[in-house]
Formats: C-alpha cells, structure tokens, sequence
C-alpha cells in the first residue's frame, strides 16, 4: 500500500472518502481535544510552580493520538517524551501523567490492569529507547506474538546511533518494530535541515533494509491508516517500518525553552494554519459528524476531566524519602541499610541548612 | 535456587572459561527465559570460545549474533529485560563497552527505581577484563571502578572457575542487573574442582580465602592470585596474611573488610586498574572511617599506574606484581 510511494507524504484530508471510518474519526478527535487541554493545563501548572519542566505536545496531537488508537493491549509502546495522548489512550491516568512531569517517579508506575502495564516510561536520553524497543520487538518475535512494538522519537533523534542500531537489527531480524520519527522540524533550537542533509527522514529506512514513509502529522485519518498498516504488518510477520509523521512543534521544547529565540514569528503562523485539531474538526464539521453544539459540550467535559486529574495530582500524599532507595533493587543490599537509617532520620528540610 | 536432583556431574575439573560455559547452559536449562546474546557468540562460540555449543543446544532463537554494537547490545538487553526475559548479553572485551554506558547507566541501573517496581531489568552483562594475556591496543583495561560508582548496578567479579560457576549462576537468576567482569588472564589458567550445582553463591558478599592475623591483603578478579602468592611468600617469613576476595564491588560487603581490618590493623589493597579514582579508594575510606581505632598502620594500595593501560610490550611492567605486594606487607609492619 504504502511502499508504491515511500517517500511521498501521505494526506487524507480534507477529502475523506464516503467510506470512511467516522466514528472513529470523532472519537480521535475527541481523544485530540481532551490531550490538548490537558496540554494547556501542564503549562499553567508549571507557570504557577505546580509543575516541573514540562514538555508540550502542542501539534503533535495527531500523532499520538493515532499511535493510542492503533496500539492493541498486546502490543508494547515504547515513548519518547512528547506522547502524553498515546499513553492516555494505553490506560495512565492524567493525573499519573502529571505526577510524572511534576517530579515523581510514581507516576510511571502506571497501572497494572491496563495495556500501560508493560510500556516503557518516557525516554529523556534522546533515541535510547530506540534499541530497547527492538528488544521487547525481539521477544514478540520469539514467543511468536501477534505483538507488535511502536516507538517515537523525534527528528533530532535520528541524528543518533540508536536510532539507526535499531532500524538495522530491526531489519536483519525481521523484527515486528515499527519506529514512528515526530518530525516536527526542531531539536529544541536545531532546525531539521542541521541534522541532517537527506530529502527525507523516511528514506534511512532503506539503508536499514526496512520500509519507510512519509505521512502528514498533522492529519489523523492519515496517520491512522499509515500506523493501523504498520503494525498490522509487525504482527503478521512482515517486518519493521520507519514511519516518518511530518508536523511542526507550535510550542516551545519545554516549558524551560523559548523558541522566540530561533524560530521565526511567520513560520509559526503559517504552522498554525495546518494544525492538526482544527484541520481534523472542519473535515468533521463539513462531512456533518461533528457541530458547535458538540464541540461546546466536549469541550465542558474535557475541561472538567481535566480539573479533576489536577484535583487528584494536587492531592497526592508525598512519597516516603525512603523509596529512592527502596525501588533500587529487588531487595534492599545490607549495604545500603545504614544509608536507609540516615535517611530515616533525617528531618525534611535538613538539605537546606 | 535448590533443586531436588543436582546436576549429576557435580564437582569436576574446569578451568574459568568452562565455568562460565557451563553456568550458561544450567542456566538455559533452569529458566527457558535467559538467552543470550553477542558478537560471534552463536556460531563461533564466542572468541574465547565462552559460549561454546550453546547454539547448537538450544538454537539461534535463544543464541543470538547480533550486529557488531556494543550499545545496540545493551539496548536489545533492556529491552528484553524489561518484558520478563533473562538475557545475557557478552561484550567481547571490556574495552569496547563504553558504547553501553548509557544504556547500563541511564537505564539498566534504573528501570527499576523509576518505575517504582513496575519494570525490572534482570540482565548480566558479561565481559572479559584485565590485562596479562598479551592482547591488542584495548583489550586489556580494568575499569570496573567506573561501574561500581552507579547505583543499582551490581558488579560481581569472579577470582577462580567454582566462583565464576556460582556467581554467573546467581548473576543469573539475580531480579537485578548485574556487571559480570571475567578477569580473562584466568579463563584457561588451571583446572580446579567446580560443584556443579543450582546453589548460587551470595551476591554482595566477600570471601575470605585465606586466614592470618598479621596483614590483611584485599583484592578481586585476576589480582587474588598474585595477592595468594604474596601470601605464601610472606608465610615463608614467618608473617601470616589474611586474602580477602571482595567479588561484589557493587554492593560492597562492608562488614567482612572491616572485621578483617580490624583483625589484622594492616591492610594492602591490590588491583590492576590505576590508582587514581580506582576502587581500592573506596575500600581505604571505608576503613579510614569504620575501622580507623583499629588500624596499626596507614592502608597501602598496590594498584597500576596513572596511565592507560600499556601495550602488551610493557604490561608486565605496569601489573601489580607479587614483589610490590609483599614489599607493602611487609611497609605496614614497620608500624
């Protein structure tokens, strides 16, 4: 399907055909509206010192959003860090999202009878995740699952040995990997064209012997039908796929950045005009599954969804100081039983003095 | 780890190159998720020959060559580890493991602890180590110190076959990640009787392999043998040593160092690796603290130089030799 045309970026809208799917295409909307204010919310909270350093999904909503909705519960989800709507849609609450970027380990312990269970947390070390994930790929392949493995990264990514390690043991194996590239144009400052001087990302994929294209991230219908493809492929034996999502990254790379100093004022508007919710409700809008009245009242919800996860988040008890060292090991060493006792006693606040 | 029905060829010779194999393969047998995985270990068998018919036992499914990187290695082994395999992953000489670092350190030693027990990482990586064999540029370094600075990688340095057999076994079936450095200078050196048995030995602890009063000669890996031999020497005079195996680096067995510190009051600290930042600092400052009323004379350490580890053509000169050893004995009785 898609090999006729590897590097050609892939749309589909506005022109949906009649046939499409749409309930699924309003649910994904709805799935992009709720991570989107979700999104909103993170800033404020880091804003207001209720949050850490917080890295924005803001334009890549599509794209995760359409990783969540292909990824079935069998299936390992590798991220990287900008994948807030993916791992929503695996089963982690907003809130453990929350706790996560608000300086607690707690929440990657994501819960236990969801599809989450097994996913990796986010990958800070940009691309690291990349080989790991062709090792959870490898033991899909050698239970002889009909599982798949999705990872992202995003452009600067690629520009590591991880990157290319992995989508070359994915194709010497033959491994059920399918590695989706968010290239939404920045490494915080570095433009794409720094990282690298190839046309495409997509066509590293050749050099790995795998499949690789080119698909519009910031077009859900197209980027559902592109990852439903790949992993399908992955399940059934056929082999790893480079999925290159073009979008452009419309916030800055953390609330600890200022893209007002490297990126141009006009291509951010001009980004605006091709953002992924907006383009994906007037496709709605104009085929008649989706009106204001509709957007007003799911708008309420997921505003109210998300107050009450940063009800929840605010409400966390704190950890105990004891558990950096408690989850360290299977088993507390006798080694570290002194250094447990000091920490024991030690009053909050002693770091300070 | 106790298994009603014992291998039935328990205690045979084998020099460290065989116990290693041989911990592979029981532990293959045990546990159908530990496979293993490398450069050139499948069909050749390793090129010290560690995973010798391995593939031929139990496939390429669970004997895998892999592309030569060293990262990727690493990678593929967290990967597998966090979804409840046991892999074993070789780096063909130490030399070549930097490519790993973050992969060991930013991920193995953390899965854990940042998923708060979701995820686990129950890998070994195994490596050969330490000079003496004449090799080429790079494949001879020791720096295990580098490793055993990272908090929740265990690192487990075998000294004879029975304890490459027991430790590699318990590396194994150890829920945490572990750094396995075979000191490569003993792989064929002598045969020595090995139990081949599903008894792992501790983890986190040190063995005292030889008894005295006088001075207490601390060491790990290929270095416990000229501390053993310094020890006869310094019998021959009349001066009882005390050799302590310390086998873990990471977790330390605090308490057998400072009990033989305390016993002895002099304390000579061997290793192969530089001096500068190298284990035996820890070892010395845990002394220095715990142990310090006890102490008759200041801790000597024994170790190479502050260089990189030579070229073959002057490895000898570099290794900590029995004389060094014996000569710092014999400084710490002065006092």
């Amino acid at each position: 399907m898609f090999t006729s045309t590897p590097y050609d970026m892939h749309h589909r809208l506005p022109d949906l055909p009649e046939n499409t799917d749409w309930p699924r295409l309003v649910d994904g909307y709805r799935h992009m509206t709720l991570i989107r204010t979700f999104d909103k919310k993170a800033v404020n909270l880091q804003r207001t010192g209720k949050l850490g350093t917080y890295a924005s999904c803001l334009g890549a909503e599509a794209i995760a959003t359409a990783g969540g909705m292909a990824l079935q519960d069998d299936d390992v989800f590798v991220p990287y860090y900008r994948d807030h709507a993916t791992q929503y849609l695996r089963g982690v609450p907003l809130h453990l999202i929350l706790q996560y970027w608000g300086g607690d380990e707690r929440g990657n312990a994501f819960p236990a009878d969801t599809p989450a269970a097994r996913d990796l947390p986010n990958c800070v070390p940009i691309a690291s995740q990349l080989t790991q994930a062709a090792g959870i790929a490898t033991k899909a392949k050698l239970d002889h699952a009909k599982a798949a493995v999705l990872a992202t990264c995003g452009d600067g990514a690629t520009s590591r040995g991880d990157f290319h390690e992995a989508l070359n043991v994915a194709g010497v194996w033959q491994l059920p990997l399918v590695v989706m590239v968010n290239n939404n144009q920045w490494a915080i400052s570095v433009p794409r064209s720094l990282q690298t001087a190839s046309d495409t990302i997509a066509q590293k994929a050749v050099a790995a012997g795998i499949e690789g294209f080119q698909v519009d991230g910031n077009d859900l219908p197209a980027l559902l039908e592109a990852v439903d493809y790949a992993l399908d492929k992955a399940r059934h034996g056929k082999g790893a796929t480079l999925i290159e999502a073009v979008s452009y990254r419309l916030s800055d790379h953390t609330t600890a950045d200022d893209a007002g100093r490297y990126r141009k004022a006009s291509d951010l508007h001009a980004a605006w005009q091709r953002e992924p919710v907006a383009r994906l409700r007037q496709a709605l809008a104009d085929a008649g599954h989706w009106d204001a009245e509709q957007e007003t009242q799911w708008l309420a919800e997921c505003q109210q969804r998300v107050d009450t996860a940063v009800e929840t988040y605010l409400n966390q008890p704190p950890q105990a100081p004891t558990d950096m060292l408690d989850y360290l090991y299977a088993e507390l060493p006798e080694a570290l039983k002194p250094q447990r006792q000091r920490l024991l006693q030690q009053q909050p606040g002693d770091h300070h003095a | 780890m106790h298994s009603a029905q014992p291998h039935p060829d328990t205690s045979v010779p084998l020099n460290l190159l065989e116990a290693v194999n041989q911990a592979l393969r029981h532990a293959m047998e045990a546990d159908e998720n530990v496979v293993i995985l490398g450069e050139d270990i499948a069909t050749n068998g390793g090129v010290f020959r560690a995973t010798e018919g391995l593939k031929e036992t139990f496939g390429f499914r669970r004997v895998m060559d892999t592309p030569l990187a060293e990262n990727l290695i690493a990678g593929l082994a967290v990967g597998m580890a966090s979804q409840g395999l046991k892999p074993v992953a070789e780096i063909q000489f130490m030399g070549f493991i930097y490519a790993a670092l973050e992969q060991l350190i930013s991920h193995a030693a953390r899965l854990r602890n940042r998923t708060r027990g979701r995820l686990s990482c129950p890998l070994v990586i195994r490596a050969p180590f330490g000079g003496g064999i004449h090799a080429p540029e790079h494949h001879s370094e020791s720096t295990e110190a580098l490793f055993a600075h990272i908090p929740g990688l265990r690192v487990v340095i075998p000294s004879s076959p029975a304890r490459a057999y027991g430790l590699l076994r318990a590396a194994i079936a150890c829920p945490d990640p572990v750094l396995f450095l075979e000191p490569k200078r003993l792989y064929r050196l002598q045969r020595l009787p090995v139990e081949l048995d599903d008894d792992p030995l501790p983890l986190d602890r040190s063995f005292t392999l030889r008894a005295g009063e006088d001075v207490s000669l601390i060491s790990w890996g290929a270095m416990i043998h000229e501390a053993l031999a310094a020890a006869e020497q310094l019998a021959a005079e009349g001066i009882k040593a005390e050799v302590i195996d310390v086998a873990s680096l990471n977790p330390l067995d605090r308490d057998t160092l400072i009990a033989t510190a305390s016993k002895t009051g002099r304390v000579v600290i061997v290793h192969e690796a530089p001096l500068n930042g190298g284990f035996s600092a820890e070892i010395a400052a845990t002394l220095a603290s715990d142990a310090l009323m006890h102490l008759l004379a200041p801790i000597e350490r024994v170790t190479g130089y502050d260089c990189p580890m030579p070229y073959f053509a002057m490895e000898q000169h570099y290794m900590p030799s029995v004389e060094r050893i014996v000569a710092a004995a014999k400084e710490t009785l002065k006092y």
